[in-house]
């Protein structure tokens, strides 16, 4: 138990830690004062002002077309309709309906929490899993590279041990981290909807949605923040993660991704990892195959599908978890320390 | 008086595709007494940080017993863990942390009471830059702090690393009158060290080892009289009569080395059997004094490590033991 104090300690005293928690902090901060300051609160007055300017709109298209049909009639009358800038029937221009020119489209953007708030999910479990990737392997990674970990195993002679406590003491300050910065995100987000927007027709079931989403968003982080500091662990320095994830990302993932693209690989997007990442928030993400038709009753061409579930998401993710975080205990128990 | 460090037949083997096989540590043997300071001397890359880094835990061997405090290591390593304190090579810490951080940071660890850090602190002179960072500190502060660090447990065996290394003279004599006084109060000091003066005035035996072998070991006394050579210098009253003193020696079975004031005598058991024959021949000696071995000239020796005018001697150079006892390129060493 002291060590694990210790190491807490450890982390809270890292001036890295604290840069990169405050300034992961700071990010999410400016999402929420961003999103407050470009939404409003929509009241009757700015409703009836779009409504007008909806059916403003509609009428100028009445007006449009109608002068449209006439000029096609009289190119047609002398006979200089052939250039292909008018239809054979002249009847067929005519305006959209009235229904299709939405009074939305004139209002100012406003914050629905029922609506919009599990997307903003995303980038909060984005922001925190990298703040925690980082700190994960800066605090194994730079107490290899300065010796520190020697240091410490003369003192705590059980290698597994101290390396699993360590491990312990990370999530453990990222946890202390992300909770209360969950209930913030949903709170600050809250009060944004209250004062820029609506917080109308969330029920129980809304809630229980979201809490879930929130509940696999810190999952993301935690994972993340693990397999950063195992990457660490691993190179037994702070380059060998940070230099991991960026080959993995530039090479393993862009490179593929064009390569794939370029191959005419039917739904490409199932072989990137971020595709997962989604589909773990998400809880499913469809991928479409417009080089496939499938034809409906009428006469409709549909893309062929493709559905990845957040329950395969979650098998990926064990199993990276486990090989790399295993990988990096047996080489911290069978490499010799020098 | 009981052993509290014993090692036997130690070995570690480094292989690579590339350069092959190296045995680092070759069958070593080393046993060190209660209360002793103890002198651990080696060339560059013969094998005792391989040694200590083994011992500690943080190397695994490919053979061989060692004992910690009468434990076999590295099984029983937890359990003593907390009565060694060791610095293995160059001090390292991480450099964002004072100094009172580091040493706070490893007494939690280590489950000793947070007083401790103030004690040791003023031990090793660092109590009032205790608050300033490491990166800050130079070569001979970090490596107080690498003492304090050591210390910090109360151990009953401090393994120390070449704790001299880059300490101003005033920090040279102070680490001298610690290691004493550590000693005398209960504690045996294994020390590791460059610095052969300090190794003769401080430590009460030693153990050489040169391409992973003991090639040398006991209370530094025995050593320095068992590779005494019996040299002796001896001045006449008259410069002119020194050819013949040396066919007169060299006739009587000594080797004689001259120079153009002096000559050098070496095998002599008794130095008054060279005045006697001098004396027959009627030449008078004015100087005769018996040259004394230091653990400088003994290390060399044995290591066969000495400067050669003209010769850029490699690490691994050295004498192995049990072998010819020629310097050359024998193998083993790499990874010490």
């Amino acid at each position: 138990m002291s060590l694990f104090r210790t190491e807490l300690r450890r982390l809270s005293k890292r001036r890295f830690t604290r840069y990169m928690t405050l300034l992961g902090l700071l990010v999410l901060a400016a999402v929420v004062v961003g999103v407050f300051f470009t939404n409003q609160k929509i009241d009757a007055g700015q409703l009836a002002q779009a409504e007008r300017q909806a059916d403003q709109q509609y009428q100028e298209q009445v007006r449009w077309s109608e002068q449209e049909r006439a000029a096609c009639q009289q190119a047609k009358t002398a006979g200089t309709a052939t250039d292909g800038r008018y239809p054979d029937d002249c009847s067929v221009i005519s305006p959209p309906p009235r229904e299709e020119i939405k009074a939305e489209w004139f209002l100012p953007s406003t914050f629905d929490f029922k609506e919009t708030f599990d997307e903003t999910l995303i980038p909060f479990a984005a922001i925190l899993a990298l703040v925690g990737f980082v700190i994960g392997a800066s605090f194994v990674g730079a107490e290899w590279s300065t010796g520190g970990m020697m240091n410490l195993l003369l003192w705590r002679p059980k290698r597994l041990t101290v390396l699993l406590t360590k491990l312990a003491a990370l999530l453990t300050g990222i946890l202390a981290v992300t909770l209360p910065a969950a209930v913030l995100w949903f709170a600050g987000f809250w009060a944004v909807a209250n004062f820029r927007g609506s917080t109308e027709k969330m029920t129980s079931g809304v809630w229980q949605s979201f809490m879930l989403t929130g509940v696999r968003g810190v999952a993301l982080v935690l994972v993340l923040t693990t397999i950063g500091f195992a990457l660490a662990s691993l190179g037994r320095h702070t380059a060998m993660a940070l230099g991991g994830v960026v080959a993995v990302m530039v090479v393993g993932q862009f490179g593929l991704g064009i390569l794939l693209s370029m191959a005419g690989v039917r739904f490409a997007e199932a072989w990137l990892l971020p595709t997962y990442a989604l589909a773990w928030m998400t809880k499913t993400v469809k991928l479409e195959d417009w080089n496939a038709c499938n034809a409906t009753y009428f006469g409709e061409c549909k893309p062929a599908t493709m559905e990845i579930t957040w329950q395969q998401s979650s098998v990926l993710l064990s199993v990276g978890v486990v090989v790399i975080l295993g990988a990096a205990l047996w080489v911290m128990r069978r490499r010799d320390i020098s | 008086m009981p052993a509290v460090l014993e090692i036997e037949g130690l070995r570690k083997t480094y292989k690579s595709r590339r350069r092959g096989t190296r045995n680092a540590l070759d069958g070593f043997d080393m046993r060190v007494d209660a209360g002793q300071v103890h002198g651990f001397l080696g060339p560059n890359g013969s094998g005792k940080t391989t040694t200590l880094r083994t011992l500690l835990g943080l190397i695994r061997p490919d053979g061989g017993r060692m004992t910690l405090l009468g434990h076999e290591v590295p099984d029983a390593l937890p359990t003593v863990a907390g009565q060694v304190g060791a610095i293995v090579e160059s001090p390292q810490f991480f450099p964002h942390f004072t100094a009172r951080d580091t040493l706070s940071l490893l007494a939690g660890a280590g489950e000793v009471p947070a007083t401790r850090v103030d004690e040791v602190l003023e031990l090793v002179g660092l109590r009032d830059r205790s608050g300033e960072r490491v990166k800050t500190y130079s070569l001979g502060m970090k490596q107080r702090l690498a003492v304090a660090s050591a210390l910090l447990k109360n151990p009953k065996l401090l393994i120390l690393d070449e704790p001299a290394n880059g300490l101003d003279p005033g920090g040279i004599r102070e680490m001298r009158t610690l290691m004493r006084t550590l000693a005398e109060s209960g504690m045996t000091v294994v020390l590791s060290s460059h610095i052969l003066g300090e190794i003769q005035l401080i430590c009460d035996s030693v153990t050489i080892i040169s391409l992973g072998r003991r090639v040398a070991f006991g209370p530094v006394d025995e050593v320095l009289a068992q590779h005494s050579s019996g040299a002796v210098r001896i001045r006449l009253e008259a410069v002119s009569d020194l050819p013949v003193a040396t066919e007169a020696l060299t006739q009587a079975g000594i080797r004689v080395t001259g120079h153009p004031d002096h000559l050098m005598l070496a095998g002599v058991d008794k130095p008054a059997s060279v005045t006697r024959l001098l004396a027959e021949k009627n030449l008078y000696v004015s100087e005769l004094a018996p040259i004394a071995v230091d653990l400088e000239s003994v290390f060399l020796e044995l290591t066969a490590t000495a400067p050669v005018p003209g010769q850029h001697r490699q690490v691994d150079e050295s004498t192995k033991v049990g072998g010819t006892g020629q310097p050359g390129p024998a193998g083993g060493g790499w990874g010490a």
